[in-house]
This record gives C-alpha cells, structure tokens and sequence, in this order.
C-alpha cells in the first residue's frame, strides 16, 4: 500500500454501491409513507368526498400512465440484461425507450393539472378555498402526491440521461454497470410508488 | 508520531499532501478524518453560537419582568437556540465527528464505503447551517414557533418559517446520508475476521443510531415539506378550518423527532461504552447486552413518540400504550447504565480527565433518565406538561448526557486526532466547574418546574426568584468552564507535548496506530482480535 495518493479514488465495491442505493430506496418510501399516513387518516374522516373527488380524475389517462410507467421499468430492465451481455447498441435503445417512456408520463401528467387549474384547481387557488373539507383536502394530496412524484420522474430521468450518455462514452460496460443498476432500481420505485398511488387516487370510485 | 516517525512511509493525515492546497485540500477532502474535523470546527462554531444564545436566556431570566429583552426577541432567542443546538449540533454532533474518525479505524477499514458521499454530507450540512442562519436574517424576522415548528402556530406566524424549516430539511439529508454510509460502510468494510460481534461497542452504537437517521428523518423530511405547502398554498393539512389537523403534525413531528433523541444519546452511550473498559484495564462486562440494547433501544425508540403528546389530546388507551413503552425503552438504557458500573468493579481505575467526564455523564445521565420516566408516566406528566421540568429533564439528557459525552471523547481521542496532549490539571480545573455549573443551571429547574414555572416564558413570578437566580449563575458558572475547556484543547491540539500512539493503554484498533493516524489507517493489515476489550 505504498501508493497513498491513488487509493481512496480506486476503490471500487458494487455491492456497497447496490446497499446504499437500497438503503437510499428505503428512505424514499418513509418519505412517502408519511403522506401515505396523511392519506389514510383523511380518507378514513372524508371517505364520501374522496370518492366524489375522485370521479373527477380520468381514469383513462391514470392508466395510460400506469401502462406506460410498467413499460418503462420492463425496458429499463432489458437495458440492463443489454449491458450485461456487451450489448451496447441495444442497451442504449432500451435507456431512450424507459427516457420517451417518462416522458409520455410527464406530458400526460401535463395535460391532466393544466386541465385542473384551467377550471382554477390549483393548490392556493380561489376555487380550493372555497371547497368543502373533505374535497379540499383531497385535492391538496392529489397536487401533493402526484407533484412530489413528478418530481422523483425527472430525478430519475436526470439518472438514466446520465447514464445513456455513459453507456455512449462507454464508461459504463459490462465490466462495470453499478450506476445503470442503481438507476434501473431507482426507477423501478418511481414506477411502485405510482402503482399505488394510480388506485389510491383514481380507482377509489 | 512518536514510535513510527522512523518509518519513512508513514505521513500523518493532517501532514498529507494530495491533489489540492491549503484550503482546498480541506473543503475538497474525502478522508474521512478530515471530513471529521471540518465536523468538528463546525459544530463547535454553532454551540459557541448556541452558548451565547443560551447565556443571553439565562440574562434575561435573571429578574422578572423585561430585562435585557422583549418576549418577541425571547421567543426568537429560544427558537434559534433550539434550532442550532438540535439540528447542527448535538444530532450530528458524536456519529459525524466521531463516528466519522473513528468508525472505519475500529472496524479495521481505510475509509468510509463512500468518501465522496461522505464529502457532500458535510457540504450540504453546510449549505443547512447556511440557510438555518439566513432565516435569522431575512426581512420577515427570525422564527418564533420554537424548534418543534408546532401548527397551526407555525402556520400563522409571519415570521421566516419556510426558511427555517426548508434548512432543517437540508440539515436532514446530511444526516440521511451520513447514517447509510455507515451502514454500508460497517457491511463491507469490516476487516477480514471481525464479525459484527467482534466490533468494538462505538460502531454498534453508530450502526443503531444510522438506522434511526435513515428511517426516522424522511419522516420529519415530508413534515417539514408539508408545513412549508401548508403556508405557501393553504393544502390545509394541518388547519381546522379546511379540514386538517395540528394534532397531525405533532404526530409526524414526534415520529421523527422522538428516535432523534436517540441519534443524539446512542452514539454518546457508545463513546462512554470505548471509555470505560480502557481506563478500568478490564473488558467491558456483557459485550453482547451492550451490543443489543443499541439495537433495541432504536427499535422501541420508534413507538414511543406519543410521550410528548398526553395533554394534546390523545384517547387514554393510547396514552398508557405510549407510557407502558416509554418505560420499556428505559430498560436497555438501563443495562448499559449497570453494565458501564460493573465493568469498573475490580478494575484498575485511572483516573483521567475522559474518564471523569465519562463519570459526570453517567451521574447527570441518572437523574436525566429518571426524571424521564416520571415525564413518562401519564398522572405526573400532566402535572409537570410544558414546564421547566421538562427544559431541566432535557438539558440533563441531551446536554448531560451527549454534551459531556462529546466533551468526553474529545478528552478520550484528541490525543490520536491531533498526536498532541493537553494539560491534564486544566482539564480537570474544567470539568469540575462545568460539573457545578451544569449542575447548578438546570436543578433548580427541576424544582420550580414542579411549582409551576412554564417553560418559554421570559417572565414568572417573583416566588421563582431565587431558583432563576442560581440557574442564571449556574450558567455564567458553566461558560466559564467551557471557555477553560475550550482553551486547554485548543493549546492542547496546537502546542501540547507529543502524544504516543497509545496514551491510555486502550485496547481496540484505533490505538495500535500512529497518532495522529496516516491518510489510510493502517499502514500494516491490523490484527483482528476476537474480543475487542482484550486486557490482561
């Protein structure tokens, strides 16, 4: 061990890489188990205005984007049997499908709140104030939830772009993959958190 | 520094030159025991700041009526000193400075499994403080909810909430981040032949505390994120008057909130847990129930949040639910308590300044954990509910307990930090009027806390006279011991004579290396031994 300078740099585990993302994913739930918990509790005062609430939103486009999210992770999972395989070529097409993928996502999620606050539902509004409780607080995890969600899309996104252009530089191979991996897990709990909250919010009718 | 300087490969940590200078190497360093200092300045420059604030309290306390301030600035002075002392001092405090120096060498590892990480931890602790100071600042006003940011209060205030909450938001992810590198790092990074139940008890403790840190803080995390909705677009989760529930909050809050408690005390008790043993020469009596009730103390610790909440409103199933844990979660803290004064029986006692710190904290830990359990206890605590027993109750636990704990380890490792000594006699001096301060502070607080005096409040009765002004002394007492605390540290770590690799005779792997330590520990493969407290 006499080169001092080099070493910390080189290390390399994937394992610990793999256990910290996995510890990373388990905070990601508590964060959205707490408004789990604020559902539950709101659903369980107001589960007749929930309901109603509920009628409002398009189940259609709901699950377009529960179809289009499931695709995603299945693509994302190929690129990662791509990679594993030496398969560059493939393994980039399957990052820019799960890539199109959220962003069908993210367009459709576009149109469904800009029809809301086009009616003026928009967390703040005039409108929101003057709604009943149960339909008030409804419509506040409905932006909540579905924002912070959002959120965690494009995080996710931010990875797999970083990742596509890695797989290109060809620093990420099949020697050496932990960083898809770990984006590839990352977005399959984007896809398992929007798996529950597609019923939560969309099928409670 | 001493018994290696002839071996021309070795070149101290602090001494190391790498890719960057002067400062740089500092703010872009990924040594773990660099990161560990920067902790450690940090941390000192916010209790110092804390220390003022308290002071300035403790001023105001000292007559009835307006002394040096108005109620508005009093809750603002409360407020920020809760928000530095609990959010940038004693939570971080032990597991980021020592747990980051000395986590990797006891597990016989050459640094944490993610430097980096490590590296960006501090950076956005950092960025934390930054904005935690700014809400100071800021034209709306310093915040004045105190540091539990109770709603609707919290809601309503037109004070800087958003800032404060959004650094304590920050001031989580560093915490987050620092807990899942430990826990990666004590899974793969343990040397070849040390198994979980040949760890020393410090990374035991850091391993219970990091899984508090990653599960309880997204919690707080959403909370913080919530509340900050909660005043920026009226989502009315915490509001009546739209339908939510301030109930819910401190719900939420306590959920977090509570199990930091054990953020701060479990790596404190496992500092205490590395004292004793080296300076009794004897191996610590029930490695495993030490081992175990960490864990166990960070598992009950989840269930027991609704204690700070009998007189909010709770059904009275739920409220002796919460007592009956309360008081179980007490039995693990208790066997360490028992197990610690074992361990001195028939030892060869030395008696040095870390280990008569590790004495002060298990004496103010005492009476810190058993006025605890008379908190815990649904009739007494809702006769002492929000009063100064519980400020007394909390200072003993938090500042008693992992205060003297830090100053403890600081005692215990500056040594093998720095390679230098300090002045025994002055840090004796030190203690010992900290000791009388401490004590002196927060006891009566006990005492009118049971007659009533409210806590938060910057008036009270002339009967409390008395009582406020010893407490007031107390802590001119106290920072005067601080300052000599201070002082011989610092000239210690400057100036002091040489320190060899092994000053106490200690036993686990952070003593069979030179002090201060090279940039990756071990320069030789270390020998694992089976017990870690291995005296003859």
């Amino acid at each position: 061990m006499s080169q001092h300078t080099a070493h910390i740099e080189e290390h390399r585990d994937d394992e610990a890489s793999k256990l910290g993302m996995w510890l990373f994913i388990f905070t990601e739930l508590l964060l959205f188990g707490g408004l789990f918990l604020v559902y539950s509790i709101f659903r369980m005062q107001y589960p007749v205005e929930f309901r109603e609430c509920s009628l409002e939103l398009s189940v259609t486009i709901g699950a377009i984007n529960t179809v289009v999210l499931l695709f995603s992770s299945m693509t994302v999972a190929m690129s990662m049997t791509a990679i594993q395989k030496n398969d560059m070529k493939k393994a980039l097409l399957y990052i820019g499908v799960t890539l199109f993928c959220a962003a069908i996502f993210l367009v459709n999620k576009y149109f469904e709140w800009s029809g809301k606050f086009h009616h003026g539902l928009y967390p703040g509004s005039e409108l929101m104030t003057h709604l009943d409780r149960g339909h008030h607080l409804y419509f506040s995890l409905y932006f909540f939830m579905t924002g912070l969600h959002a959120l965690h899309i494009i995080i996710g996104m931010t990875l797999l772009f970083v990742c596509y252009f890695k797989v290109r530089k060809n620093t990420i191979h099949s020697q050496d993959y932990v960083l898809l991996e770990n984006s590839a897990l990352y977005w399959h709990l984007v896809d398992l958190i929007w798996i529950f909250l597609f019923p939560l919010m969309y099928l409670i009718s | 520094m001493s018994n290696v300087s002839a071996n021309s490969e070795y070149v101290s940590y602090l001494d190391h030159q790498g890719k960057y200078k002067g400062i740089m190497s500092w703010i872009m360093a990924t040594d773990h025991k660099r990161i560990a200092l920067l902790y450690m300045y940090s941390i000192m420059t916010f209790f110092i700041i804390g220390v003022v604030l308290g002071i300035m309290m403790k001023l105001e306390m000292l007559t009835p009526g307006e002394t040096i301030m108005k109620a508005k600035m009093y809750n603002s002075v409360f407020t920020l000193h809760g928000i530095l002392m609990i959010f940038m001092v004693v939570i971080p405090g032990l597991s980021a400075v020592f747990g980051n120096f000395f986590l990797p060498i006891h597990i016989g590892a050459k640094d944490v499994s993610f430097p980096k990480l490590n590296r960006f931890s501090w950076w956005i602790f950092v960025v934390g403080s930054i904005m935690a100071v700014l809400s100071q600042v800021l034209k709306d006003g310093p915040p004045d909810t105190g540091w539990t940011f109770y709603a609707p209060y919290s809601t309503t205030t037109s004070s800087n909430v958003i800032m404060a909450t959004a650094a304590a938001f920050v001031l989580g992810f560093s915490s987050i981040l620092t807990g899942l590198n430990f826990i990666v790092t004590i899974h793969q990074l343990r040397a070849p032949g040390m198994k979980f139940f040949n760890m020393p008890l410090f990374p035991w403790a850091l391993y219970a505390t990091a899984w508090i840190q990653l599960l309880a803080t997204p919690v707080i995390g959403i909370t913080l994120l919530m509340l900050i909705a909660e005043r920026a677009f009226h989502i009315g989760f915490f509001d009546p008057a739209l339908g939510g529930d301030p109930l819910l909050f401190q719900h939420l809050f306590w959920i977090y909130s509570h199990p930091a408690v054990y953020v701060m005390m479990l790596p404190a008790m496992g500092v205490i847990t590395e004292i004793i043993p080296t300076f009794c020469q004897r191996q610590i009596y029930g490695y495993k129930a030490v081992a175990v009730s960490s864990l166990a103390i960070a598992g009950v610790g989840f269930l027991v949040w609704g204690h700070h909440m009998y007189t909010s409103g709770m059904s009275d199933t739920a409220r002796w639910f919460f007592s009956l844990l309360t008081f179980i979660v007490a039995v693990p803290s208790a066997i360490k308590v028992f197990n610690w004064i074992t361990t001195m029986y028939k030892g060869s006692i030395d008696v040095k300044p870390p280990f008569l710190y590790a004495l002060a904290f298990i004496f103010l830990f005492i009476i810190g954990g058993t006025t605890g359990l008379l908190l815990g206890s649904v009739a007494t605590n809702v006769q002492v509910h929000d009063t100064s027993f519980v400020v007394a109750h909390f200072h003993y636990i938090i500042f008693g307990g992992m205060g003297f704990a830090f100053f403890a380890a600081i005692h215990y490792w500056l040594p093998k930090m720095y390679g230098k000594m300090y002045d025994f006699k002055m840090a004796n001096i030190g203690l010992v009027i900290n000791f009388i301060g401490f004590n002196l502070l927060y006891f009566p607080q006990f005492i009118i806390g049971i007659q009533g005096m409210p806590r938060r409040y910057f008036d009270y009765p002339a009967k409390f006279q008395p009582a406020q002004l010893v407490s007031s002394i107390g802590g001119f007492i106290l920072v005067t011991g601080l300052i000599i605390m201070i002082y011989t540290l610092v000239k210690g770590a400057r100036k002091g004579a040489p320190a060899p690799a092994n000053p106490w005779r200690g036993s686990t792997l952070e003593w069979q290396i030179p002090s201060p330590p090279s940039v990756e520990n071990f320069d030789e493969e270390p020998v694992i031994k089976e017990n870690p407290y291995d005296y003859k």
